[in-house]
């Protein structure tokens, strides 16, 4: 299938545009109140979330005995959010640290879901096909009125988010001088934690509990790369988020029995992998650059420093100097050779013959200068 | 007692006490934090808490502004409970209590001072803005306005906290050890930003490790050690005896005219108290 006919079927075709509509809401949605929650060093909160959404899930289905997505995502998000108050309230109220605590309530919430999958799949009579889908998605059974749910559900977070915007951004930042200033940081904090919840389940379907705090970390880490404005950064990250969304759910819904939620998140790593790399300023190949050059800039300074010394202590700058005592004044650092090279290009430095160096008059004034500012550094 | 024109501390003369404490016990789990204190802050006095690490400096600050809630005892604000007075409090909590990666500007941190006058939902306007500037401008970092905050040394951290308390205009600061590691330029600029705080009649408490400027740097001074050891005007408290009592029995080097180290008295262990 090409491009333009993906294009075309995006349009006319009835799944394959719920499909990449419903994944570009919970991609936006999540990427952006996923960077509240990275922005608070609380990345492991929406692995804990989606993970303990699972016995929700299940108990839904066995209290109603309807597999209607809104039942199961209701389900998930009672669940999901009764783990985050254990989280919350052991963090409060006992000595366990906030890592301990989200451990303990995603294995044991996890676990308790798997067990509830497992009884109601020996169930005789039930209709049980499916809920297993839950575990790493599967965006082809999303329907249109899925979508409409999870718009709706998506528009009142992201209300909230800009209602709340200069208080969350208070909570993130400095909590104690929020609630100074008369916002109740404990409030915030647990409303704050509501919309991740809602911002999980809607992708639950589509991505599965199993992956889904990747598309509440990643594209908020992604996004982070890019920019230093709060603002700016959550805005990216939703549309990191969209972008991996769509992505993903249209490769795994044209190729048959490719899971979403696996396929969303290689599309989400790669974009976090190229930020990682690839952004200005923060980005790796950017520093790396960046220190080479620094190093280089170094190592020229330190040549040009030793022609210097040597002129002092022969008290004529226009004396000659072997490159060879050069390169052992610079004890095995290397680079002699090209730095010289460097300093000839800038007129800092001159070759007198094959391999004897003296310093320019505008070198040996640089060097003065360098060595002066050196010391007062000190 | 200075007195302000302001119509907050007018309403409230009757009481000449800036801060006023009873009987605060704090204790996390059954170590005790804060035993049975009783503090009196009179209005407009600059004034220093020292104590040993651990001593629960920290700790009575956040009881004051209620961030930490007391096992018992209460506290009073110009006469009143700190919930209805919270406006007349401004905080400068420690440097490294935040992410100094968070992705906002200088300019933007200061904002959040003006955040509990704007109130819920609204956003900051164009009075807010120059207000921070002009704190900025009061510590010497106009110049920096526009810049990351992770782009600051550890002296301009701490001058955008003090400029961010600043635009609080608060009656009341109180500041969680902003001499910490601070570089001169900031020392002087917090120096003279408590100077002039004091002469327009605003009340000051710092957490403050270094024993040797006590004298110049406060008129007041609380010594601490989970109990109050001492407080009163520096001639009157800040004597040999008191510091014995505070830094627990490593004595002969504590008199405030000796040349003692941060690292001496940081590593002393709070729990010596008798």
């Amino acid at each position: 299938m090409d491009l333009l006919s993906i294009l075309q079927d995006l349009v006319t075709d009835y799944t394959l545009r719920t499909v990449s509509l419903g994944a570009a809401v919970l991609g936006f949605v999540s990427g952006i109140l996923g960077s509240f929650a990275v922005l608070r060093k609380q990345s492991l909160l929406g692995d804990a979330i989606s993970h303990a959404a699972l016995p929700g899930i299940a108990l839904a289905f066995l209290l109603t005995g309807s597999k209607a997505p809104l039942t199961l995502i209701l389900g998930a998000a009672i669940a999901g959010w009764i783990g985050t108050l254990f989280i919350i309230s052991i963090i409060n109220n006992t000595p366990i640290k906030e890592d301990t605590a989200l451990g303990l309530v995603l294995s044991v919430f996890f676990g308790f879901g798997l067990v509830l999958l497992t009884f109601i799949q020996k169930l005789p009579n039930a209709s049980q096909a499916g809920l297993d889908k839950f575990l790493f998605g599967q965006a082809a059974t999303l329907m249109e009125r899925d979508v409409v749910t999870m718009t709706v559900l998506g528009s009142i977070s992201l209300f909230f988010v800009l209602l709340f915007w200069k208080e969350f951004k208070l909570l993130c930042f400095n909590a104690d001088f929020g609630d100074s200033q008369g916002f109740r940081m404990s409030l915030l904090n647990i409303l704050l934690t509501s919309l991740i919840v809602i911002a999980i389940v809607i992708g639950l379907q589509t991505v599965g509990v199993v992956l889904m705090s990747a598309m509440v970390v990643a594209p908020a880490a992604a996004a982070r790369q890019w920019t230093d404005r709060m603002g700016f950064m959550v805005f990216l990250a939703g549309v990191f988020g969209a972008i991996a969304g769509v992505t993903g759910a249209i490769i795994s819904s044209i190729t048959p029995r490719l899971p979403t939620g696996p396929t969303i998140v290689i599309v989400i790593s790669g974009i976090v992998l190229f930020s990682l790399l690839f952004a200005p300023n923060r980005g790796l190949i950017w520093s790396w650059v960046r220190k080479r050059r620094n190093n280089r800039r170094l190592q020229v300074d330190a040549v040009l420093g030793d022609l210097y010394i040597l002129a002092t202590q022969h008290g004529n700058i226009e004396h000659g100097h072997s490159i060879t005592v050069l390169r052992t004044m610079s004890m095995g650092h290397g680079g002699t050779d090209g730095s010289l090279k460097e300093l000839e290009l800038q007129q800092l430095a001159r070759r007198i013959d094959s391999d004897k160096w003296t310093l320019t008059s505008k070198g040996y004034a640089k060097a003065e200068n360098m060595i002066i500012n050196d010391r007062d550094d000190e | 007692m200075t007195k302000t024109s302001n119509g907050a501390i007018d309403s409230n003369q009757g009481d000449k006490f800036a801060i006023k404490l009873e009987d605060i016990t704090m204790a996390y789990r059954d170590k005790p934090v804060l035993w049975d204190i009783d503090l009196e802050v009179p209005s407009g006095v600059l004034m220093a808490i020292v104590g040993p690490n651990g001593a629960g400096k920290t700790t009575l600050i956040k009881v004051i502004m209620n961030l930490e809630s007391p096992a018992a005892g209460r506290v009073f604000i110009f006469g009143k409970p700190y919930q209805v007075q919270r406006k007349l409090v401004g905080y400068v909590p420690q440097r490294n209590s935040v992410d100094w990666d968070f992705p906002t500007t200088v300019l933007d941190v200061v904002m959040m001072g003006r955040y509990g006058a704007i109130g819920w939902f609204k956003r900051p306007g164009k009075k807010d803005k120059n207000l921070a500037i002009e704190a900025l401008h009061k510590l010497g970092m106009a110049d920096f306005k526009n810049r990351q905050i992770r782009q600051l040394s550890g002296g301009q951290q701490q001058r955008v906290f003090l400029a961010r308390a600043l635009v609080q205009n608060a009656q009341i600061y109180l500041m969680d050890e902003p001499f910490q590691g601070v570089d001169a330029t900031t020392e002087r600029a917090i120096i003279d930003l408590l100077q002039e705080l004091r002469e327009s009649g605003k009340t000051v408490v710092v957490i403050h490790h270094d024993l040797q400027t006590v004298p110049e740097y406060f008129d007041w001074v609380t010594l601490l050690n989970v109990r109050k050891i001492a407080s009163g005007p520096i001639a009157d408290v800040f004597t040999d005896k008191n510091l014995r009592l505070a830094y627990g029995g490593r004595v002969g080097f504590l008199s405030p005219h000796s040349h003692v180290g941060k690292e001496f008295t940081s590593n002393l262990n709070p729990d010596k108290e008798n």
